[in-house]
């Protein structure tokens, strides 16, 4: 099989894991910026990231022959200091025209507080501005069904956004119609206890249809699994999928809505 | 979306939720055992049970899990979530 594996955090994740994504049909990987599992002191702390993220990685994921991509922004749990938040903000249109770019993301919200909605606003300006795809992170667990409301009604007003170019992540049985109803695309991540297992995220599939969803594993420092997205597809075999229609969810799906940014270039 | 040649769900699922039933079991008589069912993770669990009674039993689960109100809080004061809403009347 081909796969594009349209979330993962692999600055958090080892050779091991692109040797196995790329043996298991792996054809591109896209890796937004997030939460590093402390707060970065200052904004160059988040300089040094975009760096890594729009250099260093690229050139790891090549050394295995595979395309990175990545997402820029100051992801949500570090947006309870908008001083900061404004600092890191001013610095993404520089990184903007490098090549792997792909959009802004993952913003969201976290805990659905005050600060993390006014930095979710000024990162949808950027994009606004930028004319850049949304790639948006929706809150854990309790917080989710609100901070996904939430998230959706604002962007929703914002009459520069084309919802076609806004991926809603992590959406799951109580979201997903929130998400789909606005226009949005929404993401499934395979996560072994928060989030989906793939038979969820088949039966989502089968409840939503599959035209505007795509599923990711997250992969980063915690436990998750790389291959989660490979190992879904085989999930859909076992219930009697067949290869067109593994193609479409797992290749197509993402290929169609990344593509939308003239720098993801498909081999 | 379907399949094109459809499984038998419940020859495909049976043993898997079977482990999970049994599982979910021996988690509540380990609660119940070491007296800590006044934890409103296990209330909201408990809570949360009776959606299996129910016609939309996956996003009524999650919904009786999850914060209700519409409102952006003053602060976060944490990162993390715990999969309960901590302030659901009791």
């Amino acid at each position: 099989m081909r796969y594009i594996e349209p979330h993962a955090h692999m600055v958090s994740r080892t050779t091991d894991d692109y040797l196995a994504m790329v043996t298991a049909g792996c054809k591109a990987v896209c890796e937004p910026a997030f939460w590093a599992g402390f707060d970065r002191s200052s904004a160059n702390g988040f300089y040094d990231y975009f760096c890594q993220l729009t250099d260093y990685e690229p050139k790891r994921a090549a050394k295995f022959g595979l395309p990175h991509y990545s997402w820029l922004c100051i992801n949500p749990k570090e947006s309870e200091d908008v001083a900061l938040a404004e600092e890191v903000i001013a610095m993404i249109p520089d990184f903007l025209p490098r090549e792997n770019v792909l959009g802004i993301g993952e913003i969201g919200l976290n805990k659905n507080s005050r600060n993390e909605m006014a930095v979710l606003e000024k990162h949808v300006n950027l994009a606004a501005e930028n004319d850049q795809l949304i790639l948006v992170h929706t809150p854990h667990l309790e917080d989710k069904r609100k901070g996904t409301q939430l998230i959706v009604d604002l962007i929703k007003s914002d009459s520069r956004i084309d919802p076609g170019k806004v991926l809603i992540d992590h959406v799951e049985e109580h979201t997903a119609k929130y998400v789909m109803d606005a226009g949005f695309w929404g993401g499934l991540t395979l996560y072994p206890e928060s989030k989906c297992t793939s038979a969820r995220a088949i039966d989502i599939l089968e409840n939503f249809g599959s035209e505007r969803l795509w599923m990711n594993s997250a992969c980063d420092w915690g436990v998750s699994v790389p291959l989660a997205v490979p190992y879904a597809a085989q999930e859909m075999r076992r219930r009697g999928y067949g290869d067109a229609a593994i193609d479409e969810v797992f290749y197509q799906n993402p290929a169609r809505f990344l593509s939308q940014c003239p720098n993801f270039k498909i081999r | 979306m379907k399949p094109e040649e459809k499984q038998n769900t419940v020859e495909l699922y049976f043993m898997e939720a079977r482990a999970k039933l049994i599982d979910i079991a021996a988690f509540m008589d380990r609660v119940e055992r070491d007296g800590l069912t006044d934890d409103f993770r296990y209330i909201a669990f408990k809570e949360a049970l009776k959606e299996l009674d129910t016609d939309k039993r996956t996003e009524n689960v999650l919904l009786s899990l999850s914060d209700p109100t519409d409102e952006l809080i003053p602060k976060a004061t944490t990162k993390a979530a715990c999969g309960a809403w901590p302030d659901k009347p009791q």
